[in-house]
């Protein structure tokens, strides 16, 4: 097992540039997740660690030793494609005695080897089916024990989950974490579901545009967001452009309860983050509340046990947006186009400074 | 319309097919065991006579020879036009006078390759210029070996048409799979790339040799008959040039569907037996 | 970089296109000069002219395109009609339809012409005619026709076109007609192009049986006139190449390019 450190790593496809002078270090036995829409550099990140795609400049390192120059067969990695990636011709057996045997390994070593990782992942019994008589999921297992079957010091997996219907998704996901820890390999995970990307890793590296906008855990990626794309892209919320004044974030003329405003400069422009399980409802009954809003409930999404409740501020013109989660019986009560008061905890938002203020006004 | 229609379409599809094709198919059959006393095997012996047994040599090494070189050298020209590193102007070039080519055998490209290749032939004569005479050399255009070198200019460009949509559907991802694996680009091909290649190699291969085995017109307007093969043969016995029973056309041509026929089996087996691993099987 | 490296055109993909590019540009090209060569060192247009002024030459071609247009139309009447009623009616028949189309790569040209003079010997309005031809190279075009047809036939899921024509309120004839064999187009426009191609350039048949066609006459034309020759070579490989741009742009990449002698 080995840590893998990417090094300033910048590449550009027919002019456009693809990454941005890209650092990022991976520690033992971690589980990453590169994080991001499609065209964020995601994969050609991944291509550039696995040795697919020479970066322009920037060094990548596994263990500590610079493994730039070399070729993708010589750098000891596992790796596991969106789908479709096993060789038709070969049984599941031989498909993963393939990397042992292509380095000359003894047979019997090969198959015994190939065996133990079919029965890591669950498919002992299928051993001798050939890869169109296996499901989706079973084939993708089987490309993890291919992988593994090398002994690599890093695993990688190319959207390994994007092709597989809802339910087998989750499942193998789940083993894919199992059998992680179980080998303990370093392992560099790509995916543009966030909801597969919190429930995985270690640690998830949102990309964009070429850069890295936040590494950190699950949990830190959700609640505390470094900027509104975080924001936006994981989970879901309002993020509210405003501006900075004491303990609230004005919007529209209203004032917005949020203590973290407070560490910005009056009058800057921030955006406000704010998650739907923090919002609360309670009828309009006379009086508004102090820290409360009155909001205008628009539309109600039954989600199972909860509600999700869009809201809009008043005289906004529809422009601004929230959102409460609500127990669903409660939020029978509210009724689209009456209107509510809303409140949440002053420390709930996160504030963070309007990336692109300066673009609009400018 | 009611379904009567259709069966009289598809009755008169079939009296045709068995009228001029499965008939006369089967008459060459009878008529080259049928001697003025009824049944003899005399006419089939015949095949084993000296004339006879060249031109069925001649006729399975052209085959052979210009089918395995037409997959070998058809085979490199679509793998190197299907690179992605390929310019696109390139490929629709290729494809499009692969079209043409595969087309452009008989009269025509015999003439070409006299043009060019035979004893008066333009390259024939630069070669001599430069002190290179390829006919002092041993070399013939009007040879088995001048006849495959015209072939391949059909059998080359046919390959190109039938293996290109085999080599696209090669996914990129079993080569980065094998690569990442530690595979070298042998050990890819050997192990993954010619095994998923080599029911369509066979497939193909069989459609190269058929279509030289049956081939008349370039070997007939090039070597005015002086090669024997079997075509040819059988075409001097039906317009009379040589002084020869019909029977013996009838047991030529039941000789060269044997080969066709035998030719066939062996591949079909070979092909059940290379694709084991595919859904059909 | 081996792994960049697999995908650029390496200098072995280079030297194979570029020998191959030789193999066949070369007697296209020699044969070009040649047909321009009056003898010593003098080149000009005699031979096309020689060619354009020939008495035999219209009749030839005439009639090898009367042919292409006979054989076109017996495929359109005979084979598409019958292969749409199969796949629609008697889908068991599929096998022997296949056989069928097999058997003229199994019985070559040459075997197929002794056959029929075995079995026909009259009557002399039929083998007397040089339409007797249109019988064999019906066989000749019939596998490739019938694949292309059949790929054409697979894309469009037959039952369910008709049973959505019939929902509407068509006939049968209807459905053919506005339907199914307008989805065919691609198809129908492949294999008639081919088989204009092959038939005028086909040789075996109308050697043999004596009858003169395009093909048999430049044939003979080689034997005493060699320029004039190459010429008919350069014109030939350009009607070709003028039919397959046909197919390419009729099929727009749907219909597969068979070759085929």
């Amino acid at each position: 097992m080995a840590t893998v450190e990417v090094n300033r790593v910048s590449k550009s496809f027919a002019g456009r540039q693809v990454l941005a002078d890209l650092s990022l270090t991976m520690g033992e036995g971690e589980l990453v997740c590169l994080l991001g829409p499609s065209g964020c550099g995601k994969t050609t990140l991944l291509r550039i660690i696995a040795g697919f795609i020479p970066p322009e400049s920037g060094r990548v390192l596994v263990a500590g030793k610079d493994v730039t120059a070399l070729s993708p067969s010589a750098r000891r990695m596992g790796m596991v494609f969106q789908a479709y990636s096993l060789f038709p011709n070969m049984t599941a057996l031989d498909n993963v005695r393939f990397g042992p045997r292509v380095a000359g390994r003894p047979k019997s070593e090969q198959i015994a080897r190939a065996g133990q990782l079919l029965d890591l992942v669950g498919l002992s019994e299928h051993a001798d089916k050939y890869p169109h008589q296996l499901s989706g999921g079973q084939q993708q297992r089987v490309a993890l024990a291919r992988a593994l079957a090398v002994q690599p010091q890093v695993l990688l997996l190319d959207e390994p989950l994007s092709a597989l219907d809802a339910k087998v998704r989750v499942q193998l996901r789940e083993e894919i974490r199992r059998i992680q820890r179980e080998t303990g390999v370093t392992t560099v995970l790509v995916t543009h579901d966030q909801e597969e990307a919190l429930s995985i890793s270690d640690r998830v590296a949102v990309m964009n545009e070429g850069r890295l906008l936040q590494v950190a855990s699950p949990s830190t990626i959700y609640r505390e967001p470094s900027c509104g794309f975080v924001a936006r892209f994981i989970g879901s919320g309002a993020v509210l452009r405003g501006v900075a004044e004491g303990h609230s974030v004005r919007v529209a003329n209203l004032a917005l309860p949020a203590s973290a405003a407070a560490a910005h400069v009056h009058g800057a422009a921030v955006e406000m983050f704010i998650r739907p399980e923090n919002v609360r409802l309670q009828p309009m009954n006379g009086q508004l509340p102090p820290g409360a809003v009155g909001v205008e409930v628009r539309e109600r999404t039954f989600l199972g046990s909860l509600t999700r409740i869009r809201l809009t501020l008043p005289g906004t013109d529809d422009q601004f947006s929230l959102w409460a989660d609500l127990a669903s019986e409660q939020a029978e009560a509210f009724i689209p186009g009456s209107r509510v008061v809303a409140q949440w905890d002053e420390a709930a938002p996160r504030v963070m400074p309007d990336a692109d203020a300066g673009l609009r006004n400018g | 319309m009611k379904a009567p229609v259709a069966w009289l379409f598809i009755g008169a599809f079939l009296a045709v097919c068995a009228t001029f094709l499965v008939a006369p198919t089967a008459m060459l059959a009878i008529q080259a065991v049928t001697g003025e006393d009824g049944f003899t095997l005399a006419y089939i012996e015949t095949l084993g006579q000296y004339r006879y047994r060249v031109a069925f040599e001649h006729s399975l090494y052209l085959s052979l020879a210009s089918a395995t070189a037409g997959v070998v050298a058809g085979g490199l020209v679509a793998f190197a036009v299907l690179k992605p590193g390929a310019p696109a102007w390139l490929r629709s070039l290729v494809t499009s006078f692969s079209a043409v080519a595969a087309n452009f055998a008989g009269v025509p490209l015999a003439f070409a390759f006299i043009s060019t290749l035979g004893t008066l032939g333009l390259l024939t004569m630069l070669l001599k210029r430069i002190g290179l005479d390829l006919y002092d050399m041993g070399f013939s255009l009007f040879s088995i070996t001048g006849l495959t070198l015209t072939y391949s200019y059909f059998q080359i460009p046919l390959m190109v048409i039938i293996i290109t949509p085999a080599i696209a559907a090669l996914r990129p991802s079993w080569r980065e799979a094998a690569e990442i694996l530690g595979a070298t680009p042998g050990q890819y091909w050997r192990h993954v790339g010619l095994p998923v290649l080599a029911p369509s190699l066979i497939a193909a291969w069989i459609l190269l040799f058929g279509n030289a085995f049956s081939a008349y017109a370039t070997a007939y307007a090039l070597t005015s008959g002086n090669i024997g093969l079997v075509t040819t043969e059988i075409s001097a016995v039906l317009s009379g040039n040589v002084a020869a029973d019909p029977q013996i056309g009838a047991a030529l041509s039941v000789g060269m569907i044997v080969v066709m026929v035998t030719v066939l089996a062996i591949s079909t087996a070979m092909t059940r037996r290379a694709s084991r691993w595919t859904a059909r099987s | 970089m081996s792994g960049a490296g697999a995908n650029r055109m390496g200098p072995g993909g280079w030297t194979t296109l570029i020998l191959a590019g030789v193999y066949f540009v070369v007697p296209l090209a020699m044969t070009a000069a040649f047909s321009l060569w009056e003898g010593g060192s003098t080149y000009g247009f005699e031979a096309y002219r020689l060619l354009l002024a020939s008495a035999d030459l219209p009749d030839a071609l005439l009639l090898s395109m009367e042919l292409a247009l006979a054989t076109v139309a017996a495929l359109l009447l005979l084979l598409v009609p019958a292969m749409i009623f199969m796949n629609l009616y008697a889908p068991g028949l599929r096998p022997l339809f296949e056989f069928i189309a097999t058997l003229p790569f199994v019985v070559p040209a040459i075997a197929l012409v002794a056959g029929l003079t075995a079995l026909f010997t009259g009557p002399e309005w039929l083998i007397g005619t040089p339409f007797y031809l249109v019988i064999p190279y019906f066989f000749l075009a019939l596998p490739f026709a019938y694949r292309s047809l059949d790929v054409g036939l697979r894309a469009i899921d037959l039952t369910t076109l008709t049973e959505a024509g019939q929902s509407l309120g068509a006939g049968m004839g209807q459905i053919i007609r506005m339907v199914i064999l307008p989805s065919l187009r691609a198809a129908l426009v492949g294999s008639t192009l081919l088989t204009l191609a092959v038939v005028m350039g086909e040789f075996t048949f109308a050697n043999v049986l004596l009858f003169r066609t395009f093909a048999v006459y430049m044939n003979q034309m080689g034997q005493h006139e060699a320029t004039a020759a190459a010429a008919l070579a350069v014109v030939s490989f350009l009607i070709t190449w003028a039919a397959m741009l046909g197919v390419l742009i009729a099929g727009r990449g749907q219909t597969s390019i068979p070759g085929g002698h």
